[in-house]
């Protein structure tokens, strides 16, 4: 055992009287910590390989497996936590950046759970969603600022394109190549069947996905991968990716290793060469190189499409987005710090950026302030939870939420933050095909659909409740929101009062 | 032939134009900064008399256009297939990851030219530059070639500072007396025989556009960069 011997932190616990040494489990886990001794005759697991993905738990036919946090303790120090002891052990060994997946687990404040909604009661009646009319369509896109007539008195359409979403949420950007062909297959059957759109991530679209393009919204970040005249015109929408809220700031780097097939292909460069993204557009070093690269996709796909720019909500995060409404991107992304990742540098995730709650009150009010939100519809992600949230965001000001993790947990995603090493057992986040079949395209789908149907029964229950029976009724109205528990400075930048007053 | 005058004409009274003609030859007369001409556009040919804007040929997807005149920023961006040829200087980004498709400029081109610039299968990017380049060159440059002529410069490397960084694939072929100061993760070494052959056919071209002659360039020594694959930009991690 080696002097650096961490302890791990998870144990698998094995019921001896239910297991029938089936080795499922062994077949199951990518990560190889089932073993079967056939001296012993007995299933053994090394539990420093778990990643506790609950893979083995889920699947064992005798519910004989169970997955519990160590007690195997450092001697207690509120300063000195025991993960941030093994940070320090992990890296006097390797000398190595500590990586990691998904959000931001730290325990900082999420602003979802000290607000609260509003019902009518007496006043203003509430309406019941299952038996009256209650309309959760959204359109995306910039709004026109007047009504202009012709000589005749005939309205003029002066409208810009817009996307049109059957309810206020769509699947955030995740690249093929970060997520499996089957993760990408389920995400566009379930965008197309819900009236919704999905987003490619920047790795290009995989040619069997052309046919979901009025469902797609194509990504163009700083390495353009996969960007071509076919690919631009086959999404409903381009989004035009600055940032992300799990690594503001940090580019991207595919190693070579994993451009392999058709990632290669999707991505437009050889097998084996490494996918760089650099952290900047190294084009926009201005709102004024940004207009460029805006009018450079309007121009090349003939004002057909709205184009949206993504950022991740960081400290002036109000003043970009302004400057973003000013360029002539018809759709502000704003991803908040615990948005998820495939793989991102540990400190920068959990370090890094602000929580979307207060992004999004800030830049609403910035807009608003300035004129120019109607400029742009306002789009959010970035640890989107339940339909309580989209409610809170869309009341905050949101046009539209975009959920990533809520959807990989829908296909089977159990949270155990291990993409960057590519065994996902869940078909999700890997490549590698026996693992890849794991995830049927035709479940994923349904399970994506009974999530985001059931989400929007509740935003309509939600909605009844206040006497709401539109999205765009909703949108923005503070007044249905409360703080709880919050200070004078977090309700002044959320612009809510506090529960009570 | 469409024939185009930008005297007062918004940039996307241009492009709706172009976009909308059936005609393949096209002539646009009195640019003058115009943005976005022929962005996305294949299967013309395009002759821009005059200063064209930013963005021009901007996924430019097998179009012809000659430039006579200068050009300025990002041309050329994320171009996949076509030719573009440019009477004078060009500005800024040119080349930016361009895929496909070939760029001559006659004269000099600004910062950060050919950065990022990949190749993919059949599509190979070609960006030769007649004078210097500015600072950055062929940054993260993943594939293709970039060749800087320096025809007529005072310079001794005919680039700017940074030549190449982060560059992980494809070549940057310098004519110059010198050679600038690289990374360690970029191996420089004299053209052989084999690399004067590649280089012969695009000075040749370079040649038949801007009337020069082949062999007072070809005369010259080059230098040819490549990413040393035995140092590689790498970032050691280790998982949590």
């Amino acid at each position: 055992m080696s002097i650096n011997y961490i302890y791990p932190p998870y144990e698998v616990v094995r019921d001896f009287n239910k297991c029938i040494n089936c080795k499922i489990c062994v077949k199951q886990c990518a990560n190889e910590v089932h073993t079967f001794d056939e001296k012993r005759g007995i299933m053994l697991a090394d539990d420093t390989k778990c990643v506790n993905c609950h893979r083995c738990v889920a699947t064992c036919p005798t519910r004989a497996l169970k997955i519990v946090k160590s007690d195997n303790t450092y001697k207690e120090n509120a300063n000195w936590s025991a993960d941030s002891m093994k940070e320090i052990y992990r890296q006097a060994e390797s000398g190595g950046v500590l990586l990691s997946s998904m959000g931001n687990p730290q325990p900082l404040p999420v602003y979802w759970d000290k607000i609260l909604i509003n019902a009518s009661q007496v006043t203003n009646p509430s309406i019941d969603p299952l038996r009256e009319p209650m309309e959760t369509t959204v359109f995306l896109g910039s709004k026109p600022d007047k009504i202009v007539r012709d000589e005749t008195g005939k309205i003029v359409d002066n409208l810009q394109p817009q996307l049109k979403l059957s309810t206020p949420i769509m699947f955030s950007a995740m690249s093929y190549g970060s997520i499996s062909y089957n993760a990408h297959a389920s995400l566009a059957k379930a965008a197309e069947k819900l009236g919704i759109f999905y987003n490619t991530g920047e790795g290009g679209l995989h040619e069997d996905f052309y046919q979901y393009g009025k469902n797609t919204i194509v990504q163009v970040a700083s390495g353009r991968f996969g960007v071509y005249k076919d690919y631009l015109e086959a999404g409903a929408c381009i989004e035009i990716k600055i940032g992300q809220g799990a690594k503001p700031g940090i580019g991207g780097h595919l190693p070579g290793a994993k451009i392999v097939g058709d990632i290669s292909k999707t991505r437009m460069i050889p097998v084996g060469s490494d996918a760089i993204s650099p952290a900047p557009h190294h084009d926009i070093y201005s709102i004024e190189d940004l207009r460029q690269l805006v009018y450079s996709l309007k121009e090349a796909t003939d004002y057909k499409k709205p184009i949206a720019v993504k950022v991740a909500a960081v400290h002036n995060v109000a003043a970009v987005a302004s400057g973003i409404a000013r360029s002539g991107a018809d759709i502000i992304v704003i991803d908040g710090f615990r948005g998820g990742t495939g793989a991102a540098p540990t400190r920068i995730r959990d370090n890094v950026g602000i929580p979307i709650e207060l992004a999004l009150a800030s830049v609403d009010k910035r807009l608003r302030d300035e004129g120019i939100r109607g400029n742009v519809s306002l789009v959010v992600g970035g640890s989107i939870r339940n339909s309580a949230d989209v409610v809170k965001a869309i009341a905050l000001g949101a046009d539209a939420c975009y959920i990533a993790t809520a959807a990989l947990m829908a296909m089977g995603c159990h949270l155990c933050r291990s993409c960057h090493l590519g065994k996902c057992n869940w078909g999700i986040a890997t490549q590698i095909p026996e693992l890849v079949k794991r995830l049927d395209p035709e479940t994923g789908c349904n399970r994506l659909v009974n999530l985001v149907t059931a989400w929007t029964h509740e935003i309509k229950e939600m909605m009844g409740g206040m006497g709401i029976n539109s999205i765009e009724a909703l949108k923005g109205n503070r007044l249905m929101l409360r703080g709880v528990g919050l200070n004078e400075k977090e309700l002044d930048i959320l612009g809510i009062k506090h529960a009570g007053e | 032939m469409l024939k185009i005058d930008c005297t007062d004409k918004h940039f996307s009274e241009i492009g709706k134009l172009i976009r909308e003609t059936k005609e393949t030859q096209i002539v646009i007369d009195n640019a003058q900064g115009h943005r976005y001409i022929a962005s996305g556009v294949g299967g013309k040919e395009i002759t821009i008399n005059g200063t064209p804007g930013n963005a021009m040929g901007a996924y430019l997807d097998g179009c012809k256009i000659v430039v006579n005149g200068s050009a300025q920023d990002a041309i050329g961006d994320t171009m996949n297939d076509g030719l573009i040829v440019i009477h004078g200087n060009s500005g800024d980004a040119t080349g930016y990851s361009m895929r496909g498709g070939k760029i001559f400029i006659k004269g000099d081109a600004g910062y950060r030219a050919g950065i990022h610039m990949k190749a993919y299968k059949d599509k190979f990017p070609v960006l030769v530059i007649g004078g210097k380049a500015g600072s950055f060159l062929g940054e993260y440059q993943a594939g293709g070639i970039i060749l800087v002529l320096g025809i007529n410069t005072d310079s001794k490397t005919n680039v700017g500072f940074f030549t190449g960084n982060g560059m992980h694939g494809g070549k940057i072929i310098l004519r110059s007396d010198e050679l600038p100061d690289l990374p360690e993760q970029i191996v420089a070494r004299k053209a052989n025989a084999e690399d004067m052959q590649e280089i012969e056919q695009y000075v040749k071209e370079y040649c038949g556009y801007f009337g020069n002659e082949p062999k007072d360039i070809l005369s010259k020594e080059f230098f040819v960069l490549t990413a040393n694959s035995a140092n590689p930009y790498k970032q050691l991690y280790t998982s949590v």
